[in-house]
């Protein structure tokens, strides 16, 4: 795992195998994430996943049942935080961080409020209480050191004025914002807000954002935040993490994340007036672009449409977690198929894919779909919904040679396999193909539909298999840029060296 | 103003916390089998509104009359027996009593003969809340306790519905799940509804009426979509980084 | 509100009087076996049953009659009030706080001329300087030094609860620790006042650490009964361990305090004798007086002073929320422990001053209801201010020291009056009074400690009054 070491030197938390049982509840369930220096890092996810649950392990007000939390200072200093107190991690670590329920001192003054976070280092400069009482100058001077900085942060979230007045007197976003300056005046070097959005209109939202960007950009402070408001997560985050029920479902940039099906499917759903947003950008940029966005998109559906039926279709939607009967979800799904079959039968026909696909909500990526690609030659959607449409749309694909195998193998290697596809299984174990990175339980369950079991399989992709493997797992570029074969070549002559059960190269 | 068919009609009212006026003359009404909008700012007042409409605190002057009563002086349990239900400001579940117990709470009106069909349905809109159906309420997350607040407020088979940000702190996916639902309550149902919202979007394009309310007065108010497409509003609530 | 009182002044009179005959019979139903009937014994030991129609007549008239007016008068009468008030509010609160600004320091010269002041008047109307000397002796040590006791235990007390949020009930421990170490050590080892003084005062700051630790943990009703637990303890122990505290004997005879070595002796040597004035016990007491008012008042300036250090800051932001406090990274435990260790140090330094005072000490002294009282004292004063804890005092133990002298009330009810007994009574009532008028105490506002622009009052609404 040398890319992941790498990668620690500029991670200023890593959060290793975290696990958090309440007797028999499991809130975090093996967990791995980090934060990097330097950039604002989002946790995002449906409600009870165990995001707060994450931030009270990071800060101490909870001890993880299991895992290794490693908060790296920018001294080189390292922490184990779960080894320990509370106020020792803002203290010695600097760790600050708000609450999801604002936890202002509301009987204290604005003032007040800021100069309680800066106790530690007020404490020494009155020499333990003692010396202030006796009136010495250094603490006078510290004093007033400590009231300019809290107006300094006062004048940043724009309460210089209101700084005598009670903080329970506040408005809603003003104790917000208040919160987190008071978590700035312990002068932290990673900074944890728990939905700091909450309860904002867009355009104190807005003001958040510009308020968090300048923290990161000025004072360098790392910020990890939880946060169901999209427009925050996506405008200002470097990098999101996404949790369902106590374990990581995608992890990435935002758009990368904004685009995972399974994120759309957990916890994103579809917004109508994106949909109408997203359709006047794909008109804009060309016909092609939408349709292929919608064949990204309905791929993923319909292949969950075959196992289950159509009602319950979003029960086991993509997660791996309990079942979420999630009603609208299904309705949406069902449109979805429908709208695929629409444009496998007319593929072609673009000009008609286009109303249905106006009436229909569904998320897509203009971004990631490539203009440059011909529409039909990834067509999920025939494969099942029209399988009569399927020939014509896989002559066109350049990679010819893939169709003709797949008719070729056994009846439940699905249409799109790639070349070296395998009716079963070699010696009727597969290989953990969840150990390449990127490729998670449900991508493997897909390989293994279509006939990939093993790491050499991947191993010896060529680059239409790659694109024939993308046009059924609905990940764009993404078999590429994770260097899944690289990975899986790896793998493969681990396994070979290992004197596994697995025998090597034998049916093909 | 169509009064006799107003279900909820608050007239010219006024609000005061200590000396500090919080609403002045604020004069609003929800129909029967409307959903009614109030979006404004933080701090604006809403909030005060729908406790005012609770006697919590009692407004100063002005009226709130309720299917033709008046019930500006009614103490806030009288006010709730007349089937008012509201999903406060800051959740207020009871966090000692388990999720189960917190429903029978806002059932206690009935004498549950109801009690398992309603909780039924409240669990189809909340499958979260089934699955924590013994766990005490303030072990829940914060986006769990606002589905049992609302879940508890939907117990009490309300003729009028509250909701003070029934949107705060959850996820996207259940916010459409709520809007949803409330929808289809009061297509049913004919619930009326008094919604209080920041997230101004949702709630204009879920009511049919809006009002706009700044530093505790109504200055605007109109049919949602006139509102969505009202550019003052729309710069003040709805876009918000491109000022 | 107004519209309601002149267009309906029949129904409101219908509502009272319906209200009132409610509270008559309520009232009627409550005293009626309490009041209405009484056992007494007669001369051949047997019980007899005495009908007292007549007392319970008053008590039910007066409820009823009582709820009548309130409801009439009092009520309508109140809300106008507070609806003209409403208008005139911001030039009232300007001329409050004015008045607040100098009321310490009014009160402050009135304390330190009080002696002479008393004597003055009593030497006036005795016409005589010796008679005002002894006349005011009653006045500066039931009235001064008595009150100034309680003045300072509150502050003290005030340290945990009214800062730092943490309800303590055995408060009295603390004052019982530092009178015994003042008692013991200064009768064994013959150590003075001067020395045991802060020693008093430290004894009783380990033994509020000793309190702390176990405490730490709890919170609210649970703090509060471990702290009720250790006040017995404590008191337990001084009746128990007879071979050092002579138990319920109590010690006696213990020294007195000086006066930078000058005794309060007569005969040569002592203070009288030295500066040539006639004997009198008086001039100790007053020499007292000041003690006991410069203690309090250093209690004041440490409290002062604290609220602007970051311990301070830190004891009222645990009031407030201690999750928060951890959170910014202010160790909890050491800052409660302070809070306790502070307290306890005042209540140390009013305990040994007590021992100086009475030259004796017994358990009987260190009771649960002197931790009540001094926690009543804190809650009518307002939680947190010095001023309002100041005034509850004089209220409350001047109040019932004042009882003591009423006899005109034997003319009233007779001779077999006795108002004493009714002194409890008359403090419950007056509580009561004051928490209805003032829910939060005298002083509810806070002042800030540090400020901006403008140093303005906190609401009451605002602050909170911690969970233990």
């Amino acid at each position: 795992m040398v890319s992941e070491v790498q990668k620690n030197n500029n991670a200023i938390l890593r959060v290793e195998r975290l696990s958090m049982k309440f007797g028999g509840l499991i809130a975090i369930n093996d967990l791995n994430f980090e934060a990097k220096r330097g950039a604002i890092t989002a946790l995002i996810g449906p409600n009870g996943a165990g995001k707060t649950t994450v931030f009270n392990c990071i800060t101490g007000f909870y001890k993880p049942t299991e895992g290794m939390l490693t908060m790296t200072r920018q001294n080189g200093e390292e922490y184990l935080l779960e080894r320990m107190a509370d106020f020792v991690i803002t203290k010695k670590a600097k760790v600050a961080r708000t609450f999801q329920n604002i936890r202002l001192f509301s009987g204290l003054t604005v003032l007040e409020n800021l100069l309680v976070a800066q106790h530690n280092p007020l404490m020494l400069s009155s020499g333990y209480t003692i010396l202030g009482l006796l009136g010495f100058p250094t603490y006078k001077k510290a004093a007033a050191d400590a009231i300019e900085k809290a107006r300094f942060w006062l004048e940043k979230i724009n309460l210089v004025d209101r700084a005598d007045d009670p903080a329970g007197d506040l408005p809603y976003g003003a104790q917000r914002r208040l919160e987190i300056a008071r978590a700035m005046c312990t002068e932290p070097e990673l900074l944890c807000l728990d939905e700091p959005a909450a309860g904002l209109n867009a355009r104190e939202s807005a003001e958040l954002n510009k308020l968090l960007l300048d923290i990161r950009d000025e004072t360098g402070t790392s910020i990890l935040l939880i946060e169901h408001d999209m427009s925050v997560v996506m405008e200002i985050s470097d990098h999101v993490v996404v949790l369902e029920y106590g374990t990581k479902i995608s992890d990435g940039t935002p758009d990368s994340v904004k685009n995972d099906p399974k994120v759309i499917a957990a916890y994103l759903g579809v917004e109508d007036e994106e949909i109408v947003e997203m359709l006047e950008q794909a008109e804009a940029a060309g016909v092609d672009d939408l349709t292929a966005a919608v064949d990204l998109m309905s791929s993923e559906a319909i292949h969950e449409l075959e196992e289950t039926h159509p009602d319950a279709a979003a029960v086991s939607l993509v997660t791996t977690g309990p079942a979420r009967p999630a009603k609208p979800a299904a309705a949406k799904k069902q449109s979805v198929a429908k709208l695929a079959r629409t444009t496998a039968s007319t593929a072609t026909g673009t000009s008609e894919a286009k109303p249905a696909a106006k009436k229909t909500p569904v998320k897509a990526a203009p971004a990631k779909a490539e203009p440059a690609k011909p529409v039909a030659t990834r067509p999920a959607a025939p494969k099942k919904a029209a399988p009569a449409a399927a020939a014509p749309a896989a002559a066109k694909k350049p990679a010819p040679k893939a169709p003709a195998k797949a008719a070729a193998s056994a009846s439940q290697i699905k249409a799109g396999a790639t070349a070296n596809a395998l009716a079963a299984p070699r010696g009727g174990k597969a290989d953990r193909l969840i150990d390449i990175k990127g490729i998670g339980p449900v991508n493997e369950r897909k390989l293994n539909e279509h006939g990939i079991f093993h790491f050499d399989q991947i191993a010896s992709w060529k680059k239409a298999d790659v694109i024939a493997a993308e046009a059924y797992l609905a990940f764009d570029g993404r078999i590429a840029r994770e260097d899944w074969i690289g990975q899986a070549k790896a793998m493969a002559k681990a396994s070979q060296k290992k004197p596994a059960p697995k025998k090597s190269g034998g049916a093909e | 103003m169509a009064e006799n068919k107003a279900l909820l009609s608050i007239e010219n009212v006024e609000t005061y916390y200590g000396n500090i006026r919080a609403l002045s003359g604020v004069t609003v009404h929800a129909d029967a089998g409307e959903i009614v909008t109030l979006i404004g700012a933080n701090g604006a007042g809403k909030s005060t509104l729908m406790m005012t409409i609770f006697g919590m605190p009692r407004a100063r002057s002005g009226r709130i009359m309720f299917d033709g009563k008046d019930i500006t002086q009614l103490p806030t349990h009288e006010i709730a027996r007349l089937r008012i239900a509201q999903s406060p400001e800051g959740r207020r579940i009871f966090p000692r009593m388990t999720v189960q117990e917190n429903l029978q709470m806002g059932a206690s009106l009935d004498k549950l003969e109801y009690f398992d069909e309603d909780v039924r349905k409240v669990f189809d809109l909340f499958p979260r809340l089934k699955e924590r159906i013994n766990q005490r309420g303030g072990t829940l997350s914060g986006g769990e306790q606002q589905m049992l607040a609302i879940g508890r407020a939907l117990m009490a088979r309300p003729r009028l519905l509250l909701l003070d940000e029934p949107s705060l702190g959850l996820a996207p996916l259940i916010i459409k799940h709520i809007f949803e639902a409330i929808k289809e309550l009061n297509k049913t149902t004919g619930l009326t509804v008094f919604l209080v919202e920041q997230n101004a979007f949702g709630a204009l394009k879920l009511a049919d009426r809006g009002y706009v309310m700044v530093n505790g007065i109504v200055t605007m108010s109109g049919a949602s979509k006139d509102l969505l497409a009202n550019p003052e509003v729309r710069a003040a609530y709805l876009e918000g980084g491109r000022h | 509100m107004a519209d309601v009182q002149t267009s309906n002044p029949e129904s409101n009179f219908a509502k009272a009087v319906k209200e009132g005959l409610v509270a008559a019979a309520l009232a009627l139903g409550l005293f009626l076996l309490i009041v209405g009937f009484r056992t007494d014994q007669n001369i051949r030991n047997e019980l007899v049953l005495n009908q007292r129609w007549g007392l319970l007549a008053i008590f039910v008239l007066v409820a009823g009659i009582g709820r009548f007016l309130l409801t009439a008068y009092v009520t309508p009468w109140n809300a106008a009030r507070a609806l003209s008030k409403r208008t005139v509010a911001a030039k009232e609160a300007k001329e409050q706080s004015a008045f607040r600004k100098s009321f310490p320091k009014i009160g402050l010269a009135l304390l330190f001329v009080y002696p002479f002041l008393v004597i003055g008047t009593l030497a006036l109307y005795n016409g005589s300087m010796m008679g005002g000397l002894q006349g005011s002796l009653k006045y500066v040590d039931n009235f001064g030094i008595q009150i100034l006791i309680y003045v300072m235990l509150a502050w003290g007390l005030n340290i945990v609860i009214g800062l730092a949020g943490l309800l303590d009930l055995g408060y009295v421990a603390f004052y019982a620790v530092g009178a015994y170490s003042y008692a013991l050590l200064s009768s064994h080892f013959g150590l003075s006042f001067w020395l045991l003084l802060p020693m008093a005062g430290i004894f009783a700051a380990l033994w509020g650490i000793v309190l702390g630790f176990p405490v730490l943990r709890l919170r609210g009703d649970y703090l509060a009964i471990v702290t009720l637990a250790f006040g017995e303890i404590i008191r337990l122990v001084l009746i128990n361990w007879t071979v050092v505290t002579k138990g319920t004997f109590g010690i006696s005879g213990i020294a007195k305090a000086t006066l930078f070595g000058i005794p309060f002796t007569p005969g040569p040597g002592g203070f009288a004798n030295l500066l040539g004035l006639p004997n009198s016990g008086v001039y100790y007491k007053i020499f007292l007086y000041y003690l006991i008012l410069l203690l309090a008042l250093l209690t004041a300036w440490v409290t002062i002073r604290l609220r602007r250090m970051p311990i301070g800051r830190a004891w009222e932001a645990l009031r407030e929320d201690e999750i928060a406090c951890r959170s910014l990274g202010i160790n909890t435990t050491t800052t409660k422990l302070t809070a306790f260790a502070t307290g306890a140090m005042f209540g140390g330094f009013a305990g040994s001053f007590f021992a100086a005072r009475q030259g004796f000490v017994s358990p009987e002294s260190f009771v649960f209801l002197e931790s009540a009282i001094i926690l009543a004292i804190v809650v009518l004063g307002g939680m947190g201010s010095l001023v309002g804890i100041a005034i509850a005092a004089a209220v409350m133990i001047g109040g019932t020291e004042l009882l003591r002298e009423l006899e005109f009330l034997k003319h009233i009810f007779g001779n077999d009056f006795t108002p004493e007994l009714y002194r409890m009574l008359l403090f419950g009532l007056a509580m009561i009074v004051v928490m209805v008028w003032k829910p939060r105490g005298f002083v509810g506002n806070r002042e800030p400690s540090a400020f901006l622009h403008k140093r303005k009052l906190v609401s009451s609404e605002f602050t909170k009054e911690g969970h233990g």
